[in-house]
């Protein structure tokens, strides 16, 4: 009875517009006191510490290589993941095998797995003796910018599968038919047609992938070696506390912000206007193209690329997880004996801080999302605010954590967990946004005219019209904000000395390594089995987000 | 202008048979309509045709030429598709243009067929608009000029005036039909509309849960129906369900509910059959009080309509069933609701068919 009149109270509170307001008016204020203002700003109040850093020239240079290292990187890895994640994406969105389905999910693994975690598995799996490097005798690849790349195009290619699934799922084939029946081989149809319709989406995966790559921090530490870019760099300048370190972290923080602020508004105003070579045709050599034997190659390519550099270098920590169940290990970590104790700490500490992020997040975000789906404020304002919204996005997550904890250490004294939390609140916040801003869109206005003309209030509407039928993407969106929070491991070392999941892993593959003293030796074994046990937890995350899309009704 | 032939299509998706064994001949420059309820499988006959979906079963020639397992750019057809497809990202004489271009005929040659068929369409001037930028109407012409300007002498359309303003509908009809004749193709046209199909065929196929049920020229499948759904799809009936009670030399005689006895001039069908006696409602006269008729039965008004160019009445009979009549509105006198009147039907203008095995009611749904 008490929660029905709530819900009457908040129904019949709606239909006044100052109710209404307010409540938009704190979202806004929300987003901008606590997600985009203090990451940005922060680095700003220590902005005189620079001038220091620019009078020891061998920081400098290792600086301007380190950010140089993490844009050639992120936009390399961007274009290689889009060439070989479309085939892949067309493979399963068009060709109907049974065993695709299989794949479809196999492809969110690497995505849903914390990077740390795929970190280890290809540390394991191209430079250990364990790993392929047992069929070359040495270190097939070694720690350095070649194993960066392989991780990096091994978290952000699911991006661009996933984002181009939709696409192609979602166009209306009608368009591609047209082209057939006017005699256009089906190479030519795909690219002159096709592509250009899903042009947006093509460029959206490109962001995204690129924003992958930018901000990752954990997995990256774990593979890079004496290779530095922009976030290890950052990691290193912090642990090491250098004369003039903390110029030099400002310096690097502003230039990777503001460059891939400045990338990715060029992306958004430019790429409406990039066009693509449609009017040329080259008959005979793309009805070669288009034959079953390109086809077949393409698909098969497709296939070998995803099994050979990603799902089997992702899954490759499993081996050593195996063991350690096998030898008692396991027996060990259940009993907390050892380094064990602090690991299931660390575990809670992650899922903790996820669960509050992504409870935060959805309360303060849906409005948001409504405001820009709905554009309640005006076309400008909720465009601008579609474009800010994606910033922490693209930020590298380390130099986001940096600004976020100089901005709040110099006005409050907020304890750590406090910090953890704000950073953790800003890093995933786009991804509610967005998954429900789209999914609103989406929704035919009229349902929610027909419920206002029914005598719906404006509560009553959300209630019992956008809510139900966006409740999919809400929860879709809430388990990436989740899985997104337990991986993250950049702005969580910026922010604090608390020890996340992802934070105690690259601790344990530093101790491994010989790269950190430690009292307690940790074995292989450990590491595998510490990465196993959460890669299991994100399977049952993937696997319940899984079976509940299957369901009917999905928005 | 080519023939085509469908021998024995069948198209399943999952356990739905979209296509049944379906077998049809199109002669070269025919216009013909595909015509039948939604859901029938007309959209994937045609879509069998174009090579735009593979039969499960059975071949599909066109020009004689074995085409079943040749892909749509190669089969030389046109295709307008029901929402048009035209291509957003292009103007309009990009997507008219797009046909020639792909099937590298050069560019001077493109130009010239570009620019033809957006004359013929009237949309020469809009020749830089984008799609979203037009009328329904006029996008229906550009998706027309796009399909006609591939040069194919096959045109096959799918619903392609389903999505226009009656008006509209009603003069691009007249319109397809003369580019079609002018042109010397070959046309298939998709509808579920009957007066869409009567008004501009040479030959209607009529289907029904995949299966075609009658093929013929508007007047044969109006004066002869063939099968009952095709005598309820194709203009109106009224239908009379009965036993026939004796056959004579000249005729046979059938009872109706409640011991009425009417004469039909059928001949198929023997003693004691139960069958449904299909009229249509401009055959049927009404006068006012009892009148002595051929075939006439009495009953009283239970509705008058007045609809323009005609009236329509709903008698219900003496013996509870009931019938519609339609007549001239000039030529008929008015009834008021509740008045007596006689019904009556001339012998040789009434059809019989045995009746389904599934009740008349699921014979005519249309699902
Ligand atoms: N791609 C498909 N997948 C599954 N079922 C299909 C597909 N296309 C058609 N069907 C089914 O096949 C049957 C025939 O469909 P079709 O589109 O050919 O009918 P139609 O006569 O064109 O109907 P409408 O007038 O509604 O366009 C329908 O039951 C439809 O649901
Ligand atoms: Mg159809």
């Amino acid at each position: 009875m008490a929660h029905f009149s709530i819900t009457r109270f908040l129904d019949s509170a709606s239909s006044k517009s100052s109710v209404r307001y307010a409540l938009y008016l704190s979202a806004i204020t929300f987003f901008f006191a606590l997600i985009l203002i203090p990451p940005i700003l922060g680095i700003f109040l220590k902005w005189n510490t620079m001038a220091e850093t620019f009078q020891h020239p061998s920081l400098m240079s290792r600086a301007t290589a380190a950010i140089y290292a993490s844009f050639a990187i992120a936009i390399f890895v961007s274009i290689i993941d889009v060439v070989a994640g479309l085939p892949a994406a067309w493979l399963i969105s068009r060709e109907r095998y049974r065993w695709l389905n299989v794949l479809d999910t196999f492809v969110d693994i690497p995505f849903i797995i914390p990077t740390a975690t795929l970190g280890y598995s290809l540390l394991l799996f191209w430079s250990s003796p364990e790993g392929i490097s047992s069929l070359f005798g040495d270190s097939f690849v070694s720690p350095g910018w070649l194993l960066v790349i392989l991780l990096h195009f091994a978290f952000s290619y699911p991006v661009v599968v996933r984002v181009m699934v939709g696409a192609i799922l979602d166009y209306k084939r009608e368009y591609e038919e047209a082209a057939r029946t006017l005699g256009a081989p089906p190479f030519t149809a795909d690219r002159t047609i096709t592509l250009p319709i899903l042009k947006r989406s093509l460029i959206a995966s490109f962001t995204l992938a690129f924003a992958r790559s930018i901000s990752e921090t954990g997995a990256t530490m774990m593979v890079a070696g004496a290779f530095e870019n922009g976030p290890i760099f950052i990691h290193n300048l912090k642990t090491a506390q250098e004369l003039g370190y903390e110029g030099a972290l400002v310096f690097v923080s502003f230039i990777l912000i503001a460059i891939s602020c400045l990338i990715f508004v060029t992306i958004r105003l430019l790429g409406p206007r990039l066009k693509m070579p449609i009017k040329k045709v080259w008959l005979s050599t793309e009805r070669k193209l288009s034959g079953s034997k390109v086809t077949n190659l393409r698909n098969g390519l497709s296939l070998l690329v995803f099994f050979l550099l990603i799902l089997i270098p992702s899954l490759f920590v499993a081996l050593p997880a195996v063991y350690a169940i096998i030898n008692g290990t396991l027996n060990e970590a259940v009993a907390g004996v050892g380094n064990w104790q602090g690991y299931w700490q660390s575990l809670i500490l992650s899922y903790s801080v996820g669960a509050i992020a992504t409870l935060i997040n959805t309360i303060i975000g849906l409005p948001m999302a409504i405001l820009i789906a709905r554009k309640r404020l005006g076309t400008v304002f909720s465009s601008i605010l579609d474009v800010l919204v994606n910033i922490p996005l693209i930020v590298p997550s380390i130099a986001l954590g940096v600004s976020l904890s100089i901005f709040w250490k110099n006005f409050t004294t907020i304890p750590e967990m406090g910090l953890l939390i704000l950073a953790h609140l800003a890093i995933t916040y786009p991804y509610l946004v967005r998954s429900m801003a789209a999914a609103i869109e989406r929704l035919n206005v009229s349902f929610e005219e027909a419920s206002r003309t029914l005598g719906g209030r404006p509560f009553t509407v959300f209630r019992t019209i956008i809510l139900p039928l966006t409740k999919y993407s809400l929860f879709s969106g809430a388990i990436m904000v989740f899985t997104r929070s337990i991986s993250e491991t950049g702005a969580t070392l910026a922010v604090t000395e608390l020890e996340t999941a992802p934070v105690l892993l690259v601790k344990w593959v530093n101790i491994l390594r010989g790269n950190i003293e430690s009292p307690i030796p940790i074995t292989s074994l450990d590491v595998g089995l510490g990465c196993g046990i959460l890669i299991v937890f994100s399977f049952i995350i993937l696997l319940v987000s899984r079976l509940l899309a299957r369901r009917k009704g999905r928005y | 202008m080519p023939e085509v032939r469908v021998k024995n299509a069948t198209k399943k998706y999952g356990k739905i048979i979209a296509v049944d064994n379906v077998s049809l001949q199109i002669h070269a420059n025919e216009y013909f309509c595909l015509l039948g309820p939604s859901g029938c499988g007309k959209t994937t006959l045609l879509r069998l045709i174009a090579g735009l979906v593979e039969p499960d079963k059975g071949e599909i020639y066109i020009e004689n030429r074995l085409v079943t397992s040749v892909p749509p750019e190669d089969r030389g057809i046109g295709f307008v598709f029901q929402e048009y497809a035209l291509f957003p990202h292009m103007n309009v004489w990009d997507n008219v243009t797009y046909g020639p271009r792909v099937k590298a005929m050069g560019k001077k040659k493109s130009e010239k067929l570009g620019r033809e068929m957006l004359e013929m369409v009237r949309l020469f001037e809009r020749f830089d608009a984008f799609p979203s930028e037009l009328s329904g109407g006029m996008m229906q012409r550009v998706a027309l000029a796009r399909a006609l300007a591939a040069g194919s002498k096959l045109l096959l359309l799918d619903e392609p005036l389903g999505a226009l303003d009656a008006k509209i509908r009603n003069d691009l009809r007249y319109e397809l039909r003369k580019f079609v004749k002018d042109l010397e193709l070959t046309g298939i046209h998709v509808t579920h509309d009957q007066a869409e199909a009567m008004a501009i065929s040479d030959r209607i196929a009529v289907m029904r849960k995949g299966k075609i049920l009658q093929v013929g020229t508007p007047q044969e499948l109006y004066m002869h129906p063939q099968h009952i759904f095709v005598a309820h799809f194709i203009g109106e009936s009224d239908f009379l369900e009965g036993y026939v009670s004796k056959i004579t030399k000249k005729e046979s005689i059938i009872e109706l509910r409640g011991r009425l006895f009417v004469h039909t001039l059928d001949k198929t069908h023997e003693e004691g059959d139960k069958v449904v006696i299909a009229i249509r409602p401009e055959v049927l006269t009404v006068e006012k009080g009892k009148k002595r008729r051929e075939n006439s039965i009495l009953g009283h008004v239970e509705g008058f309509r007045f609809e323009g160019t005609n009236v329509r009445c709903q008698i219900e009979l003496e013996n509870g069933d009931s019938v519609v009549v339609v007549r001239p509105a000039l030529m008929t006198e008015w009834f008021n609701i509740g008045e007596k009147v006689t019904v009556s039907f001339p012998a040789e203008k009434s059809f019989v068919f045995t009746y389904p095995e599934r009740g008349l009611k699921r014979e005519l749904a249309l699902e």
